[in-house]
């Protein structure tokens, strides 16, 4: 057991609060948040927020839950305007939806009264693709994510894997540069969570999407990520630290979890998060005391 | 016989369960047949009791008419092929009064669903149109539309589009904001929006209650025959009443009845085919 004695080679722990984030060296990133900040009236969600997701790069946002993680997603998505600072998508600053985006969400999106394969090629069906072309496709895309033969079958005739497999192939079958997820597999049971989460590795390697993954769960964002960004409990959202992950690729979401250094990487950044957690958790106990 | 056999069998206590275990000591649910040969039987009683009463001049044969004359009324219309073109005339009052309702309820429903502004300057005149008996705008459907199937449809148009309009207005406003984020996500511009998340979502509403805007359907036809018309199975009634035949009324009751029942089976079966992707609860 080599735990504490490697050096911090990968890990970078940043000073809270984070300095410039918003301006990496190279081409401009896939995604980038300039000093945002997200208002709802008086209540300020997220506050001064900057990151950045390179291109091809998976990147996990981690904290306490009701910490505005979605806001920050919906952001990304153009669903939702910051009240100050800029989205700059590839360079761009972002208007309106973001085309570069597709967006995974952590409840069941699929249209209830259309099959899997017609959920699946709705995105084409709104380009404008050809039918025959864009069932083609989608068959291709089901098969991909393991539902060959599943096409004609009903949301309501799923299992929730089978539903999150479908999201999935609506997602990517539009071939987004960008892929937003906000804890998409928090639903599903352990089993089912893993294989999805390898699935997703295996895709994400295939067609290396610059990937935003937001998740409550520090195990799941270690073990998919790049690099791990922990966010302070709400209100007034924003990083604190940020951590390089230097797992070797490819990766078994399962087995990597009983290696030495993810355990290492685990406790370095639950030390940095540990204080937002217990800040968010007194939080809601006062809550719910009022 | 209607005793379930395994139902009568006594469990020993402190035996352990060698054969499947026996339902709790409840008493049992006959099974459909037999149900069916009850309803039946109940059915048989009630005329047996009213013909007897009647027969017995315990109720007065003028007021309540007799079982026998009401089913030889009935025949009697069959036969003679008289009741046809009545029971065609509230047919075709009902399904036009249905759809003309369950289209303009859509329309409306999706209008002032998807424009606030809209939505809020009518609030009060809808509220007060449904909040109105609407069964008295018949005397001046008649006055405009004649005592024709018009004015028949008109009636049966208003019962159905607050069925109809209510459903739809709540199913575009309660869309589900995920669904319809996930499809601005996947490109969709307003156009495709509204037809493929804000009218299949607003569908599934009307579906939901299909069997109710058809029953006010039926419901306006015959109350508009009743009022005033020269055909159809209200029509009959009126006539009936106003000989004082109370038989007949009886028997156009009874014919209405099961015309409304068969009615309801036909939206149960087309209900099926339509529902497909049948959203949770």
């Amino acid at each position: 057991m080599t735990f504490g004695l490697q050096p911090e080679a990968g890990a970078v722990r940043m000073p809270a609060p984070v300095g410039d984030l918003s301006a990496p060296a190279g081409p401009p990133p896939a995604l980038l948040f300039d000093h945002v900040s997200v208002r709802f009236g008086a209540y300020t969600a997220v506050n001064d927020a900057s990151l950045h997701v390179g291109d091809g790069e998976f990147v996990s946002i981690v904290g306490p839950t009701g910490c505005g993680k979605s806001t920050l997603l919906n952001v990304a998505a153009g669903l939702l305007e910051p009240s100050e600072g800029d989205i700059c998508v590839y360079g761009r600053s972002l208007e309106g939806i973001n085309a570069d985006a597709g967006y995974l969400f952590q409840a069941d999106a699929l249209m209830p009264w259309r099959t899997a394969l017609s959920n699946v090629i709705t995105g084409l069906e709104y380009a404008g693709t050809e039918r025959k072309a864009a069932e083609r496709l989608g068959n291709e895309w089901l098969a991909r994510v393991g539902l060959s033969g599943h096409g004609e079958r009903f949301p309501h005739e799923m299992s929730g894997g089978m539903r999150k497999r479908v999201a999935l192939a609506q997602t990517l079958i539009r071939d987004p540069k960008i892929v937003l997820m906000d804890e998409p597999f928090s639903a599903l049971d352990v089993q089912t969570r893993v294989l999805m989460e390898n699935e997703l590795l295996q895709l994400w390697t295939t067609y290396r999407k610059s990937v935003l993954f937001i998740t409550h769960d520090l195990e799941e964002a270690i073990s998919l990520s790049d690099r791990v960004i922990i966010l302070s409990a709400g209100p007034s959202t924003h990083p604190i630290a940020e951590f390089r992950i230097d797992l070797p690729r490819p990766r078994d979401v399962a087995e990597i979890r009983m290696t030495p250094r993810f355990v290492e990487l685990y406790h370095q950044i639950w030390d940095a998060m540990k204080e937002e957690v217990l800040k968010a958790y007194e939080r809601n106990q006062r809550k719910l005391a009022d | 016989m209607i005793a379930d056999p395994s139902a009568s069998g006594r469990t020993a206590p402190g035996r352990p369960a060698a054969r499947p275990q026996r339902r709790p000591r409840r008493r049992a649910m006959p099974g459909p047949i037999v149900l069916t040969a009850l309803q039946a039987a109940m059915f048989a009683a009630l005329i047996i009791a009213w013909y007897v009463l009647v027969r017995a001049k315990a109720l007065p044969v003028f007021f309540f008419g007799d079982p026998v004359l009401v089913f030889q009324q009935i025949v009697s219309w069959f036969v003679t092929g008289e009741i046809f073109v009545h029971l065609a005339t509230t047919l075709i009052e009902t399904l036009l009064a249905f759809l003309l309702g369950v289209a303009s309820g859509i329309g409306i429903g999706l209008w002032l669903g998807l424009s606030p502004l809209t939505a809020a300057l009518f609030d009060p005149y809808i509220k007060a149109l449904n909040a109105m008996p609407r069964v008295i705008l018949g005397p001046i459907f008649i006055v405009w539309f004649g005592l024709g199937i018009g004015s028949k449809v008109a009636l049966g148009v208003t019962l159905v589009f607050f069925v109809v309009f209510f459903n739809v207005f709540q199913g575009v406003r309660e869309v589900n904001p995920v669904i319809l984020a996930n499809s601005r996500m996947l490109g969709a511009n307003r156009r495709q929006l509204l037809t493929t998340v804000y009218i299949p979502s607003a569908l599934s509403w009307v579906f939901s209650s299909l069997h109710m805007s058809v029953g006010m359907a039926f419901v306006g036809a015959v109350v508009g025959e009743y009022l005033g018309s020269a055909r159809g199975v209200g029509y009959l009634i009126l006539q009936a009443e106003a000989t004082f035949d109370v038989n007949a009324v009886f028997a156009g009751i009874i014919v209405l009845t099961v015309f409304a029942l068969v009615l309801d089976l036909a939206v149960t079966l087309v209900e099926k085919r339509l529902i497909v992707g049948k959203p949770k609860s």
